[in-house]
């Protein structure tokens, strides 16, 4: 699960790691009040307006502004609140901003200059631990220093067994070149950011940039939190920071059906029972000619009702010029989901695009013979080959 | 001989009085297998399916020399049932559970380290040697006994695979599910290294997804050893977006290495037969075959 980044900054704070102070605000009147709320917190009197949507990149798509007074503050809030913010993360289509980040200046000018860098913990799938990764390169994309100068990049992998130790800490705050009281504060800061990622049950923490102030304070700038799905019935808390507002409607209105759906771009829908299946069925309306338009996976118990709630989803796509079924029945029998096809279809009444089922696996020829004989507009297939060639030829009338 | 489990594995159901466990168990049974009995904290003494329940592995172990068992434990408890199944010297653990966190996998793995013991999965369709025993939710009827193995990282997927191959004639193995999560017991290169080494096993069908780069290590691993029997590859996830969680926790495309086209690439270049199209893996098998034989 996603959070925005003024509540990633929230967990952060409870374990004791630096932050750039910031309250958040909805409307442009609330950020006038919460800067001068910040202006008494902080002492800062120049503000950074910063647009909440998951995405990153929001700097450069104009989410981010520097304010220096607060009528200022009310004019880039004003202007970022409402925007559709694009960002090379979030479609050509953006994202609606609801809410804004009123965050004191920590660029301030003081005794050295200030400097960015980098900072994530995450799985390593291959090593099967967590990884810190380190980079004196600040601010920048990441996948961009491992692509030209991968040797700036630090990494420290944790043993489960004993977790972070001091000596990875100050190798990290060393290899990126501090001394004095920034290179303590940075063991800190690294210290306290791993103990959050391990307590909160993380997937990935992304610090960038990580700052070193003019006054040697480091603190996090942004943060990217991603925490793991599976482990959110164990922090209720976190699992309200949800944000449905971040998530595509279709997705979430899947979701209260426990079918698991992912939105595309292309304009096959399907709906297949397992997301190996599933994901393999997509790559099937590829070769034939199409393009999906969604993932979408109905588990294991593929009835009429889940059926149903399928199809209504898929045809709110305007995209969708026709819908592949693909179920392979082991425990679930074919002649039970080609009934729930059926029931399905006919109380959603007139489905206006062509449709190919194909049933395999546990009575399947009976599952076949529902489809072929309950009068409706349906392609049925029985081998995976026979429904892509269904698809082939009812794309040619697309 | 087969792998990890066949006529003579003694099989003993984690969660077994729970709805999941007593479907499958019961499933299980009908197939063949020897379900020796099961455990369900608090239950101990009693009966359910005609087989005793035990209210640790230990006891289970000790009373029915069980070792191999089957977890279907909720999530939450799902990682402690693996290592308590460990504690007790079962020397299969096949885990079906889905929707274990990461954290709890790191944990388990690392208690399984140095360990004589093997974990197959979490959140896999189990393990199954044709006509001999499952251990696992699929459905048995599709298996035919014969010379192919099977490793994979989905369930239907898997099913779709081997009902191809029965269908062209080639019976399975043993068919092993290793999951989809990003942390499992055994990877795709252990599992397949299982299968080379089996003397019944005369080729291999691969099935892996975006995610990861074990698909890539089994590959590098076939071809440094001599690629000594074919192995078709299918990896599923061509068309998904950079980015975008399908489904299972691992299937999710991180970095330039991880998409399909890079793993089947690699593939390729190892000499494996990538299959392009799901719908032609017992085909690609067939081809494979002969063209294996022709250059030996």
């Amino acid at each position: 699960m996603n959070i925005h980044e003024y509540q990633a900054k929230d967990i952060l704070k409870r374990y004791g790691v630096r932050i750039q102070e910031g309250i958040v605000a909805d409307t442009p009147d609330k950020a006038v009040e919460v800067a001068r709320e910040l202006n008494i917190k902080t002492g800062t009197k120049w503000f950074v307006v910063k647009a909440q949507i998951h995405a990153g990149g929001r700097g450069k798509g104009g989410g981010v502004k520097l304010a220096k007074n607060y009528e200022d503050v009310r004019e880039k809030s004003g202007q970022i609140l409402g925007m559709q913010l694009v960002t090379h993360q979030t479609g050509p289509e953006g994202k609606k901003v609801h809410k804004v980040l009123i965050s004191e200046d920590v660029y301030y000018p003081g005794a050295s200059e200030p400097k960015e860098f980098y900072l994530a913990i995450l799985m390593d799938r291959t090593k099967g631990c967590n990884v810190i990764m380190a980079s004196t390169e600040g601010g920048m994309d990441i996948e961009e220093v491992a692509a030209h100068s991968p040797e700036k990049i630090i990494k420290e992998w944790i043993d489960p067994r004993v977790g972070l130790q001091g000596f990875q800490a100050r190798k990290i705050a060393f290899a990126l070149g501090l001394e004095g009281d920034a290179f303590k504060e940075m063991v800190k800061f690294v210290s306290s950011l791993y103990k959050a990622y391990i307590d909160t049950d993380a997937s990935q923490f992304e610090i960038n940039p990580v700052l070193k102030t003019s006054d040697n304070k480091i603190l996090a700038v942004d943060a990217k939190v991603n925490l793991d799905d599976n482990a959110l019935f164990r922090h209720p808390d976190l699992a309200e920071m949800r944000d449905i507002l971040e998530e595509d409607p279709l997705e979430v209105e899947a979701g209260h059906f426990n079918l698991n759906y992912v939105k595309l771009d292309g304009n096959i829908g399907c709906m297949v029972n397992g997301a190996g299946l599933a994901m393999a069925t997509m790559d099937l309306i590829k070769l034939s000619g199409g393009e999906p338009a969604n993932f979408l996976d109905v588990g294991g118990g593929a009835n009429a009702k889940t059926v149903e709630a399928g199809f209504r989803i898929i045809l709110k796509d305007p995209n969708v010029k026709a819908i592949l079924i693909n179920i392979f029945g082991g425990i679930v029998r074919c002649d039970r989901v080609a009934t729930g096809i059926v029931e399905a279809y006919k109380a959603i009444g007139n489905i206006p695009v062509p449709i190919v089922v194909r049933l395999q696996g546990t009575n399947a020829e009976e599952g076949a013979k529902i489809i072929d004989e309950s009068g409706l507009q349906v392609h049925s297939a029985v081998q995976l080959k026979d429904a892509a060639d269904r698809l082939k030829d009812v794309l040619k009338g697309v | 001989m087969s792998v990890l489990v066949n006529k003579d594995s003694r099989i003993i159901v984690q969660g077994f009085t729970g709805s999941e466990g007593t479907f499958h168990a019961q499933q299980m049974i009908e197939y063949g297998t020897q379900v020796v009995g099961g455990v369900t904290p608090g239950k101990g003494g009693q009966k359910h399916l005609d087989r005793p329940v035990f209210n640790t592995v230990a006891d289970a172990v000790r009373e029915t020399g069980a070792d191999v068992s089957i977890i279907f434990v909720p999530p939450a408890f799902a990682a402690d049932a693996i290592m308590e199944a460990a504690d007790a010297g079962v020397k299969v653990i096949v885990t079906i559970t889905e929707g274990i966190p990461v954290k709890d996998m790191i944990a388990v793995k690392e208690y399984l380290k140095n360990k004589s013991v093997r974990l197959i999965g979490p959140n896999c369709p189990g393990v199954i040697t044709a006509d001999e025993c499952k251990v696992g939710i699929m459905p048995g009827f599709i298996f035919k006994k014969g010379t192919i193995g099977l490793v994979s990282k989905s369930g239907t997927l898997t099913y779709e695979a081997v009902d191809q191959l029965t269908k062209a004639g080639l019976g399975q193995t043993t068919a092993i599910g290793i999951g989809g999560d990003p942390i499992i017991g055994t990877t795709t290169r252990e599992a397949v290294e299982l299968l080379m080494n089996d003397p019944e096993t005369e080729a291999i069908v691969m099935i892996g997804e975006i995610g990861g780069g074990m698909e890539a290590e089994a590959a590098y691993w076939i071809k440094e050893n001599g690629n000594k029997k074919p192995v078709v590859g299918f990896i599923a996830g061509q068309t998904a977006p950079k980015g975008r969680r399908m489904g299972h926790a691992g299937a999710i495309v991180g970095g330039a290495d991880d998409t399909a086209e890079a793993k089947m690439r690699i593939m390729r270049e190892c000499g494996l037969y990538v299959a392009e199209s799901p719908a032609v893996i017992g085909e690609t098998m067939v081809k494979a075959l002969e063209d294996f034989k022709a250059k030996a």
